[in-house]
């Protein structure tokens, strides 16, 4: 089956049963592909709605409307959009959707009205796609990015949709066949029970569309071809389990059930006739970005607090205050005007195109975190220059008015040298301070900047860590003079370093570009720069550039 | 509208549900955090909570369901005393909601229409006596958590704006669930939680299959189920409401209260809140079990639910604070 007999499969069942289904994903940017998908979308029975990212939360979850209720003096309210019969909604640019949109979407197709969902994903990058809560609800996903337009064929949706719907909740599923669709689903590494769920739907829907009222396994093949291969993490393994640490199964658990029970192997080819372009090449980098929580205290424009922006046009929602001065002086030069057109009105006349609110940005401060590396085979040749950079650095930092922290490591362990501050002063003389010589404990000086970025970031501050070091860790975090357990603990800090998401610069102070802080760096998503025989002033260079990119 | 999935149903979880049934029997613990992936069965389980719980009394006309009509706040106005049976409340608290929305504003109806200044009751109002339930918790707008913030923490909720001055009782137990890979949670409202539970679907194939097929007979066989399971609901409530009676009489021991004591200084957990939470579920848990004191096996059985949130975090500590607490536990009190 090529992918646009996939996709317009998963259309056809999706208009069988919208309600149970959820809904699809099309994967593609706006083009031929996607518009005949919409155009078979639009020609349905089912009401279809357009979302807009814009929508106001009135819109979304229905409320007074305001500027209607001032301007008729009386009260008007207003149904949320998905106050309505069985629909389907479509929503472009998915994969800008914000969280607090995807919520109220995730809701409403949960709220037994029978609504559905198509969800235009335009991702140009892989990371970018839509938030996974909304993935996991809709069963299908169909990629349409490289379907050539020869391809492309109208979709002719069965005539007798009518009779087909009212067949398929009475479309039994055989017991083994469940059992099946459960199994695929561990195998494959989908923990989610959604999965399971919805394949055993799309494989009624198949049914009912050949007018059998019984699941059979060439209809579950199908299905599943539709449903699991985008949320398979993994492909199933061959019975020795000496593979794929699965993160799911800590290696303590009894055993994976999935080796207990083989799954039938008809089916995982079905997933793989799907899986190899492309997808399999992704299902290691299949983690997704984490969104932005507000819990966290994130940077973002807001209309609550923070420093203020000029006032704009609109209550763009609810939250918003309305910036009274603003709209007043926007009201004013029409007064004479409406007046004449309205006499008796006493004061002045205001209308809802005069509304102003209020918005504030909240600028979170940047915090440089050095970690310097004071240790002896580093102190003979660089450290010296890595003070002047650092002291440069500073300087640079004092005039952006960023914070800077900075940790030593040498000996048995790392030292704050400087908590989080702005004082240039104190800064340098700690710096100039700053005594070499001794092992070099890598893991506990990215141990102890980590803890703190942490820390800072939960403050609200947004860390960067620059790390200036040789690399040749000989001090594991333990404090045993154990040079391969040391690089192993600082690899494993350098991974923690990537996984929270904190950006980091590593600077190589070595004479000869060190092979194995390159691949720390690497581990650690950071910027490398190797500076042979450099002076302070390149390396701050160096760094400026650096952290301007990021 | 379709009767929600019942709560004896729920296939396995049975920390989640535990959780759950502990605040129903003792509300002042103060709320469930239920954290986890995708597709485990957080919400079902919280909308199957409403049906689960016993019903309130409450005063026919007050907005925040107060059980006797000197409860209600002089602002509603409320003359009519009599009472009548509702079902505890279960409030949705959804993402994006406006500050207006959750702590009530100026009715804006009365406003344009009569020209009178009055107060519109928010979610707080709703909430009151009963359950407010926020999915996706972790992703709340920083303004709304620190309205939350307050009220959970004081039970009143004062609303000082727009030329009103209101307050009212705003008890309610705070139930949230998120996703911890779409963002955290701020250490603060943690805490406001006093129980935590990290799901984790099911490993087991059998136990997958079998949510499988009561899902689908949920969905096909809809009444049939829904009687079958109703029962064991309506079981489960006569025992809830049998250990709120028994909690009353319940003994705490004095070595109760210091093993309780110990587990909490060993395992370094901010303020005493994780202590008199602690206490409070091992009371509620022990009355569910019918016991007539609070013994070791309570606290045990309890511990990881009331303090595996409270620990300050370890990021090299890759073990999870639930393992943490287990290990301290059985240093204490023994296997």
């Amino acid at each position: 089956m090529t992918r646009w007999e996939r996709a317009q499969l998963a259309i056809t069942l999706l208009a069988i049963d919208p309600q149970r289904l959820g809904g699809l994903v099309i994967r593609a940017r706006a083009g031929p592909a996607q518009a005949v998908m919409l155009a078979a979308v639009q020609s349905l029975d089912i009401p279809t709605v357009k979302l807009q990212h814009h929508m106001t939360l009135e819109v979304l979850n229905g409320d007074i409307d305001l500027t209607a209720s001032l301007a008729s003096r009386r009260l008007v309210t207003r149904k949320s959009i998905f106050d309505c019969p069985s629909s389907l909604f479509v929503l472009p640019m998915a994969e800008r959707c914000p969280p607090q949109f995807s919520a109220r979407i995730c809701q409403a197709l949960e709220a037994g009205l029978g609504h559905g969902l198509i969800a235009l994903d335009e991702g140009a990058e892989e990371g970018d796609c839509l938030p996974a809560a909304l993935t996991d609800r809709l069963a299908f996903h169909v990629i349409l990015e490289d379907v050539a337009l020869q391809d492309l064929s109208s979709i002719t949706l069965p005539s007798s949709l009518e009779k087909i719907r009212a067949e398929v909740l009475g479309v039994t599923l055989p017991a083994e066949l469940r059992e099946a669709a459960v199994i695929l689903a561990a195998s494959l590494g989908i923990s989610s029970l959604r999965a399971p769920l919805l394949l055993v739907y799309a494989a009624q829907a198949h049914a009912s569309l050949h007018a059998r009222d019984a699941v059979t396994e060439e209809d579950l093949k199908v299905a599943v071809m539709l449903v699991y291969p985008h949320r398979a993490t993994r492909l199933p393994q061959d019975p020795e389990p000496q593979v794929q640490p699965d993160e799911a199964n800590p290696p303590e658990a009894p055993q994976d059930p999935t080796q207990a029970i083989p799954p039938n192997d008809l089916m995982i080819e079905a997933v793989k006739a799907v899986l190899p372009d492309g997808v399999l090449a992704q299902l290691q980098s299949t983690v997704k970005q984490p969104a932005s929580g507000s819990g966290s205290g994130t940077r973002r424009k807001g209309n609550h607090r923070g420093r203020p922006l000029p006032a704009r046009l609109g209550p763009k929602n609810s939250g918003a205050r309305v910036d009274l001065v603003a709209t007043l002086r926007a009201a004013i030069p029409w007064q004479t005007l409406r007046k004449s057109s309205n006499p008796k009105a006493i004061g002045p006349i205001f209308k809802a195109s005069d509304l102003r609110h209020k918005r504030y940005e909240i600028q979170s401060d940047r915090l440089l975190i050095f970690t310097v590396d004071a240790s002896g085979s580093a102190a003979v040749a660089r450290l010296a220059e890595a003070k002047g950079a650092v002291e440069l650095l500073l300087g640079e930092a004092y005039a952006r008015r960023d914070h800077v922290a900075l940790y030593a490591f040498r000996g048995a362990e790392s030292e704050a040298l400087l908590p989080p501050t702005r004082s240039l002063v104190q800064t340098k003389k700690r710096l100039a301070a700053l005594p070499g010589g001794g092992a070099t404990p890598l893991a506990a000086g990215l141990a102890a900047a980590f803890n703190l970025a942490l820390q800072e970031r939960r403050n609200g501050l947004t860390p960067t860590l620059v790390l200036l070091t040789d690399g040749r860790a000989n001090v594991a975090l333990d404090g045993s003079n154990d040079r391969v357990q040391a690089a192993m603990d600082a690899l494993m800090l350098a991974g923690k370093i990537a996984e929270a998401q904190i950006p980091a610069l590593v600077i190589d102070t070595t004479i000869r570009p060190e092979k194995t802080l390159q691949a720390l760096a690497g581990k650690m998503r950071a910027n490398y720069i190797a500076l042979p025989r450099s002076d302070a002033k390149s390396v701050s260079g160096a760094v400026a550039s650096a952290l301007a990119q990021s | 509208m379709k009767q929600p999935f019942p709560f004896s149903a729920i296939v396995g979880q049975d920390d989640m549900k535990l959780a759950m049934v502990l605040t129903a029997i003792d509300p002042s613990i103060a709320g469930v955090l239920v954290f986890g992936e995708r597709g485990t069965g957080k919400s079902t389980a919280v909308r199957a909570l409403a049906g689960l719980l016993p019903p309130i009394i409450a005063v026919k006309a007050c907005p925040v369901n107060s059980a006797d009509v000197k409860d209600c706040p002089a602002w509603c106005d409320v003359s009519d005393a009599s009472v009548q049976s509702i079902a505890t409340p279960v409030v949705d608290l959804p993402l994006g909601a406006s500050e207006d929305r959750v702590t009530g504003a100026l009715d804006i109806e009365k406003a344009l229409t009569k020209g009178e200044k009055a107060f519109q009751p928010g979610l707080f109002a709703q909430a009151n006596r009963g359950y407010l339930y926020i999915d996706e918790v972790n992703l709340l707008e920083d303004h709304i958590v620190d309205l939350l913030l307050d009220v959970a923490q004081s039970g009143e909720n004062v609303v000082e704006r727009e030329g009103l001055s209101i307050r009212h009782a705003a008890r309610f137990v705070l139930v949230g669930s998120g996703n911890p890979e779409e963002g955290e949670l701020r250490p603060q409202l943690m805490d406001r939680f006093g129980l935590s539970v990290d799901v984790l679907s099911s490993t087991d194939i059998d136990e997958r299959i079998e949510v499988i097929k009561r899902r689908d007979a949920y969905e096909n066989d809809h009444e049939a189920f829904i009687a079958h399971w109703q029962s064991e609901d309506a079981t489960l409530r006569a025992r809830i409401v049998a250990a709120r009676a028994a909690l009353a009489d319940l003994q705490t021991p004095d070595s109760a209260l210091r093993r309780v004591a110990e587990l909490c200084i060993a395992l370094g957990s901010d303020g005493l809140r994780g202590e008199l939470t602690l206490l409070k579920a091992a009371r509620a848990f022990a009355a569910f079990a019918g016991d007539a004191a609070v013994t070791d096996d309570h606290i045990r059985k309890t511990a990881v639910l009331a303090l595996r949130h409270r620990l300050r975090r370890d990021p090299l500590d890759d073990s999870g604070s639930s393992s943490r607490v287990a290990r301290k536990i059985s240093e204490i009190l023994g296997e």
